[in-house]
C-alpha cells in the first residue's frame, strides 16, 4: 500500500511536468493546428541554461541563497526560451502557414534536431548533474512515503502557473484574442486582433512554460543533457492527444493521467505481464497510450475539437 | 535513370545521350574510382546504395501515398534481425539468402500490415507520431529482450552467398587480381537497387499508384471515386515496408552485426531528410537525396577534420555532430526554400504514351 502511495506522488510530480510542457503543445495546436515537434527540445533548452547559470552562481558565490539562485537561473532560462519560441516561429515557421500539411510537421522535425545538436555542440554529450540547491532530506508526509523538498516545489509551482494560465485564457483581453484566433484566424483578424502578434506570443508563453517544466524535470532527476527533451517531449504530447488537443483543461489532465500511469505502470509491469517485461519498458507506455487513445477516442478525455484535419 | 540524366545542368537538355552514358558511367565505375582513392570509400558507397533502397521505400509511402512515416526504420530493423535469426550462429541456423531475404521482406511488410491498421484513420501529423512511437517500440523492445542479445546486438551474421561463395571473401580472378569484397557488395546492392527503382516504377504508374496519388491529394474524394482507401493504404505500409525489410536484410549481410543502436529514430529522420531534399514522389530526386546526403557527412568527415585541426588546432565538431547539422539545416532549409526537393515530382501522373493518346485526340 506504502508502495502504491509513493508511485502515485511520483506520478503526481512527473505529471506536472508533462502537463506543463503539454500546455505549450495544446496552445500552439489549438491556434495553427501545428505540431512542434521542437517543444520537447525547448524544455531542453531551459534546463540546460538554468543549470548553466546555476553552476556559475554556485561556484563564483557559494554562500548564496539556494532559492535566489534558483531565480536567477530561471529568470535567465525563461527569457532565453522564450527568445527561441518566438525565433522559431518567426523564422521557420511563419512562412509555412499556407504550406502543404507535411512541411510545417518536417521544419519542426529539423528545428528539433538542430536545437540538440546545437546544444551538443555548446554542452558536450555528458549529463551534466544539477547543483544540489535544495536540501535532499525527504519529509516523511505518510509513514513510509517520501517525498523531497525539490518535488514539493515542483507540485506547488506547475498548479501556480497552470491556474496563472487559465486565469491569462480566460479572463484577460489577450487571452480572448488567442481563443479568437484559435477559433478562426480569418475572422479574428477582421475583429481587430493582430493574429500574428497572437501567435507569436502563443509561442512565447509556450516556450517560458516549456523553460520552468525542463528545470523541475531536470532538477527532480539531478542531470541535464542534450537529448533530455526528446521523451518529456513525446511524452507531454501525448497527454495533450490523451486530454483532448488544444483543450488547456485536457493538457492538465492528460498530464497527470499519463504521470500517474506511467509511474504505477512502471512499478508493476513485471506481475502484470508475468516477469516477461520489467521496468526498462517504462516509456513505452506514453506510445501505447497514444495509440489506443488515437484509435480509440481521437478527441481525447475533454476533447471538444474534431482532430480529423484534411 | 533518364531522369536522373536530364538532372545533370546543361548536358541534360542539349545532350541526353551524353548525359545519359555519363550517369551509367559513374554508376557503374563507381566503386573503381572509389577503390583507387581507399577501400572506406568503396564502404562509403555500399552504405549510400542501402540508404537509396531505404528512401526508395520510404518515398512509397510518403511520396507516393502522403503517409508521413517517422518509424520507418523499424522495417530495417526487422530485416536485418531476420537475417541475423536466420544467418548466424546466434541460434546456429544458417539459411541462404534466397530464403532470408524474403522472409525478412516478408516479416517486415507484416509488421508494415500490423503497424498501419491501428493508424489507417489517422492522418498527417498525429500519424506522423504514431508511427515515431511504433518505432521506438520496436527499438526499446530489441534493446532490452534477451532474445536479441539486448543493446549487444547479435554478431558473426553470414555474408551474401551464392552456391557456397561468400561474397565477403572477394573473388579470385586470376593469382594476382582479387575483386575486394566492397566492390562486390556495391555491384550486389546495385542489382537490388535497379530491381526495386524497376518496381517500383511500374507500381507508381499501375491502378495501385495513382489510387496512392489520390489518397495522398485528396482522401475524402478519392475514397468517393471508388478507391478502397483502407487496402490501399495498408498496401503502401506493407510495401513500402518490405523494401525496407530486404534493405536491412542487405545491412545485416553487409555489416556482420546488429545492434539497436543502428535503428535509432535520427535514422529514421535521416531518410526522411534524404527523401524530402532530392523530392517527394520523384524517384530520380529520392536517389540523388540519399546519394547526396549519406555522401557529404563523410566528405565532411574527410575535409572538415583536417580543417579544423588545421584553424583551431582541435576538433570542434565530430563527425556525428556535423551529420545531425547537415540533415537538420537541409530538412529546415529545403522546406522554406524548396519544398518540392532537388528535383521536384512531375505532376502529371500518367504514362507516356497515354498522355501522348490525349494530346493527339485534344
Amino acid at each position: 500500500m506504502e508502495n502504491l502511495l509513493q508511485q502515485i506522488v511520483n506520478g503526481l510530480v512527473v505529471g506536472s511536468v508533462y502537463a506543463l510542457v503539454a500546455l505549450g503543445y495544446t496552445m500552439v495546436y489549438g491556434i495553427l493546428g501545428l505540431i512542434n515537434f521542437a517543444h520537447g527540445d525547448v524544455l531542453m533548452v531551459g534546463a540546460l541554461v538554468a543549470l548553466q547559470v546555476a553552476t556559475l552562481l554556485h561556484k563564483f558565490w557559494p554562500g548564496l541563497h539556494p532559492l535566489l539562485i534558483l531565480a536567477i537561473s530561471l529568470g535567465v532560462a525563461i527569457p532565453v526560451c522564450m527568445l527561441l519560441g518566438y525565433v522559431m516561429e518567426r523564422t521557420a515557421y511563419r512562412r509555412l502557414r499556407n504550406a502543404p500539411r507535411l512541411a510545417p510537421l518536417i521544419t519542426a522535425i529539423g528545428v528539433s534536431f538542430l536545437l540538440q545538436t546545437v546544444a551538443m555542440i555548446i554542452w558536450g554529450r555528458n549529463y551534466h548533474s544539477f547543483p544540489p540547491l535544495f536540501p535532499t532530506i525527504p519529509l516523511e508526509p505518510f509513514p513510509g512515503v517520501f517525498i523531497t523538498p525539490v518535488q514539493v516545489t515542483i507540485l506547488v509551482a506547475s498548479a501556480t502557473l497552470m491556474v496563472a494560465l487559465i486565469m491569462l485564457v480566460n479572463r484577460t483581453p489577450l487571452g480572448r484574442a488567442m481563443r479568437a484566433t484559435a477559433e478562426n484566424h480569418r475572422v479574428a483578424s477582421l475583429m481587430g486582433v493582430d493574429t500574428n502578434k497572437i501567435i507569436s506570443t502563443t509561442f512565447i508563453l509556450g516556450s517560458g512554460l516549456a523553460a520552468v517544466a525542463g528545470v523541475m524535470h531536470a532538477s527532480n532527476y539531478g542531470v541535464a543533457h542534450y537529448s533530455m527533451g526528446f521523451l518529456p517531449g513525446l511524452k507531454a504530447f501525448t497527454a495533450a492527444v490523451l486530454g483532448g488537443i488544444g483543450n488547456l483543461g485536457g493538457a492538465m489532465v492528460g498530464g497527470i493521467v499519463l504521470g500517474l500511469v506511467e509511474t504505477i505502470g512502471a512499478g508493476y509491469i513485471e506481475q502484470l505481464s508475468f516477469g516477461l517485461l520489467n521496468s526498462s519498458y517504462q516509456d513505452i507506455f506514453a506510445f501505447v497510450i497514444l495509440g489506443i487513445v488515437l484509435i480509440f477516442r481521437p478527441t481525447g478525455l475533454l476533447g471538444e475539437r474534431v482532430s480529423d484535419r484534411a | 535513370m533518364n531522369e536522373l540524366a536530364e538532372a545533370i545542368p546543361y548536358l541534360g537538355r542539349h545532350h541526353p545521350k551524353a548525359a545519359r552514358a555519363l550517369v551509367l558511367g559513374l554508376i557503374l565505375l563507381a566503386p573503381v574510382l572509389a577503390a583507387s582513392v581507399g577501400n572506406t570509400w568503396v564502404r562509403v558507397l555500399d552504405a549510400a546504395l542501402l540508404y537509396v533502397m531505404l528512401a526508395l521505400g520510404l518515398n512509397l509511402v510518403v511520396g507516393f501515398a502522403g503517409l508521413l512515416d517517422l518509424g520507418y526504420i523499424a522495417f530495417y530493423a526487422v530485416g536485418a534481425y531476420t537475417w541475423a535469426f536466420l544467418a548466424s550462429p546466434h541460434i546456429g541456423v544458417h539459411l541462404p539468402f534466397w530464403a532470408v531475404l524474403p522472409l525478412g521482406a516478408a516479416f517486415a511488410a507484416l509488421a508494415g500490415v500490423l503497424l498501419g491498421f491501428p493508424v489507417l484513420r489517422l492522418r498527417g501529423d498525429y500519424l506522423a507520431i504514431v508511427t515515431l512511437g511504433f518505432g521506438e517500440i520496436v527499438r526499446i523492445f530489441m534493446g532490452n529482450l534477451s532474445v536479441t542479445n539486448g543493446p549487444q546486438g547479435i554478431n558473426m551474421l553470414d555474408s551474401l552467398s551464392l552456391f557456397g561463395w561468400e561474397i565477403s571473401r572477394g573473388l579470385q580472378v586470376t593469382e594476382n587480381f582479387k575483386i575486394n569484397a566492397l566492390v562486390l557488395f556495391y555491384y550486389a546492392f546495385l542489382l537490388f537497387v535497379v530491381g526495386s527503382v524497376v518496381v517500383i516504377r511500374r507500381l507508381q504508374f499501375s491502378r495501385i499508384g495513382r489510387g496512392w496519388a489520390a489518397i495522398r491529394d485528396d482522401e475524402l474524394a478519392a475514397k468517393a471515386i471508388g478507391i478502397n482507401t483502407r487496402n490501399m493504404k495498408l498496401l503502401a505500409f506493407a510495401m513500402g515496408a518490405t523494401f525496407g525489410g530486404v534493405s536491412g536484410g542487405l545491412f545485416g549481410s553487409f555489416q556482420g552485426f546488429v545492434s539497436p543502436e543502428s535503428f535509432t529514430l535520427l535514422e529514421s529522420i535521416a531518410v526522411l531528410t534524404m527523401v524530402v531534399f532530392g523530392g517527394m514522389g520523384n524517384l530520380g530526386g529520392v536517389i540523388v537525396g540519399a546519394i547526396a546526403l549519406s555522401l557529404l557527412p563523410e566528405v565532411l568527415r574527410h575535409i572538415a577534420l583536417p580543417l579544423q585541426q588545421a584553424l583551431f588546432g582541435k576538433v570542434l565538431l565530430d563527425p556525428e555532430v556535423l551529420r545531425m547539422l547537415l540533415l537538420s539545416l537541409a530538412m529546415i532549409f529545403m522546406m522554406l526554400l524548396r519544398p518540392a526537393g532537388l528535383l521536384p515530382a512531375n505532376a502529371r501522373y500518367a504514362r507516356a504514351e497515354y498522355l501522348h493518346d490525349k494530346q493527339e485526340a485534344a
